[in-house]
């Protein structure tokens, strides 16, 4: 039986792949690298590689602590490299509208219970419940993709990270 | 005539190779021991078996997914959400000018019902139209037995999150899924949960690489995470794509490991677009106007994000949606 060997991309390792047109623009693809993204980002900046009306996913390069955050609907980080540890905490008071769209920063660690922490590697998936707050922290360069909708700090520059030509 | 679950189905007596044939409309299927025949009023049209039966399987495990669904370039249905059309040649400009093409418009029970049974009746003992080619046996020869265990599969479809309490469960041993002939390397820990009392039901994580690494199906995206209609819908692919996909509203593809190339062709006419090479952490919308078809090298995790609003398809035909998620 042949022996397979999975391959994946990380920030130090990752080979792009790319658009070979034949009558199309290959901006009508949107095409990049979550790792390329993540290379050139600053920590926990929200970065938008996929966009379907209002929802995103975002690239997050997860380096040191993060802020805290409360989410008014549910989210899922997945780490597609490094460890990132989420702490999270429900909030003795609601701190955002639940018809809102999109995480928001919190000034310091919120008033609340604690409940609990996820220490997520590689591949691993991990529910932001909604309502809650959350904080992750990575000890070493990571990469976080959020399943998410457009928030205040989703972050679009399509054009600097895309195919154009 | 058989009746399945209320609906009729019209079948009649199965032929010297014991396959039953079927017919819905103005439509007629039959299969051979290599071949399935189709007819319609204005032509013919036939197709290898294997084919054939893996791409009737997508169709009837998705529920006709979102968009068209082409078996080939000539027979395919569109989902309609509640009614479904199933045409010959409807997308093919050479079909459409030589005006050979034909199209019905049939309830979803009714065409979920006859090809329910179409599949069931032609897929023989030895043969997984959701396998990957080295896991199955053939779909040729006369009728031995079925397969109905492999056949009535569907997709997983999470309400929140797999893994959570009263939601889709993780895949193990035990539950009859193995780790994949070509995922052996992946790894299995799971992340470190530490959950406060009370909080059991929203403090939740999972391995989703190793959750993939035991998927028993090919190209079968199913739903593992739910942010209002935003849809994670991750799938082992191996081999060839066996429907060719024309997409109602835009789709994302986000590659996990290894690599797949998409041809992507003009949504109603077939002619070729582009070629999108993807390699692990490629990130690329199929825009609402194209028909794609995967090639998968080694079996790879590839993550499909879907926005499941049924509102889109009439967004896109009124100009409230553009065909592409970004303009740039």
């Amino acid at each position: 039986m042949a022996e397979y060997q999975t391959v994946y991309g990380s920030l130090d390792n990752f080979t792009k792949g790319g658009v070979e047109v034949i009558n199309d623009d290959p901006k009508n693809y949107v095409f990049s690298n979550m790792f390329d993204v993540a290379s050139r980002s600053k920590p926990w900046e929200k970065v938008a590689i996929g966009k379907n009306l209002e929802y995103v996913v975002e690239c997050i390069r997860a380096e040191g602590v993060s802020e805290w955050r409360v989410t008014p609907h549910d989210e899922f980080a997945l780490v597609v490299d490094g460890e990132v540890v989420i702490d999270l905490i429900d909030p003795s008071s609601p701190l955002v509208d639940p018809d809102a769209s999109g995480s928001r920063a919190l000034a310091g660690e919120p008033e609340g219970k604690k409940m609990g922490r996820v220490t997520a590697g590689h591949g691993h998936m991990t529910l932001l419940p909604a309502g809650r707050c959350y904080r992750m922290s990575a000890s070493s360069p990571s990469v976080v993709l959020l399943q998410t909708i457009h928030g205040p700090d989703t972050i679009e520059r399509w054009a600097e990270i895309c195919q154009k030509y | 005539m058989t009746d399945v679950t209320d609906v009729t189905v019209l079948s009649g007596e199965a032929n010297e190779h014991g396959y039953k044939p079927f017919s819905i409309g103005e439509f007629n299927f039959s299969r051979d021991e290599h071949f399935v025949h189709v007819t319609w009023p204005s032509g013919t049209h036939v197709t290898a078996a294997e084919p054939f039966l893996k791409a009737l399987m997508r169709d009837v495990a998705w529920n006709f997914f979102y968009g068209t669904v082409n078996f080939d370039a000539v027979l395919g249905t569109t989902n309609h959400y509640g009614n479904v059309d199933l045409f010959a040649g409807r997308f093919n400009e050479a079909y459409r000018k030589a005006e050979l093409d034909h199209m019905e418009n049939f309830p979803h029970d009714e065409i979920k019902a006859t090809f329910t049974a179409m599949l069931s009746d032609w897929t023989n003992a030895t043969f997984d139209p959701f396998a990957a080619p080295m896991e199955t046996g053939s779909a040729y020869g006369a009728k031995s037995g079925n397969n109905d265990a492999a056949v009535t599969r569907t997709r997983v479809t999470a309400k929140r999150m797999v893994g959570m309490p009263d939601d889709e469960p993780l895949r193990t041993d035990e539950s009859g899924y193995p780790v994949n002939r070509a995922f052996h390397d992946v790894d299995q820990s799971q992340p470190v949960v530490e959950v406060e009392p009370g909080y059991e039901n929203e403090v939740s994580a999972y391995n989703f690489f190793a959750y993939l690494s035991r998927s028993d199906v090919t190209w079968n995206p199913s739903v593992v995470s739910v942010c209002k209609d935003s849809l994670y819908c991750p799938t082992t692919e191996e081999f060839i794509l066996p429907i060719i996909h024309g997409n109602d509203r835009v789709e994302w593809f986000i590659q996990l490991s290894d690599e797949i190339i998409w041809e992507v062709e003009d949504l109603k006419t077939g002619t070729p677009r582009a070629k999108v090479v993807m390699k692990a952490g490629d990130c690329a919308s199929m825009p609402a106007d194209i028909r794609h078809r995967g090639y998968s090298p080694k079996r790879s995790m590839l993550l499909v994000w879907e926005n499941n609003s049924p509102a889109i398809p009439d967004m896109i035909a009124r100009g409230e949606a553009s065909v592409v998620p970004v303009k740039f």
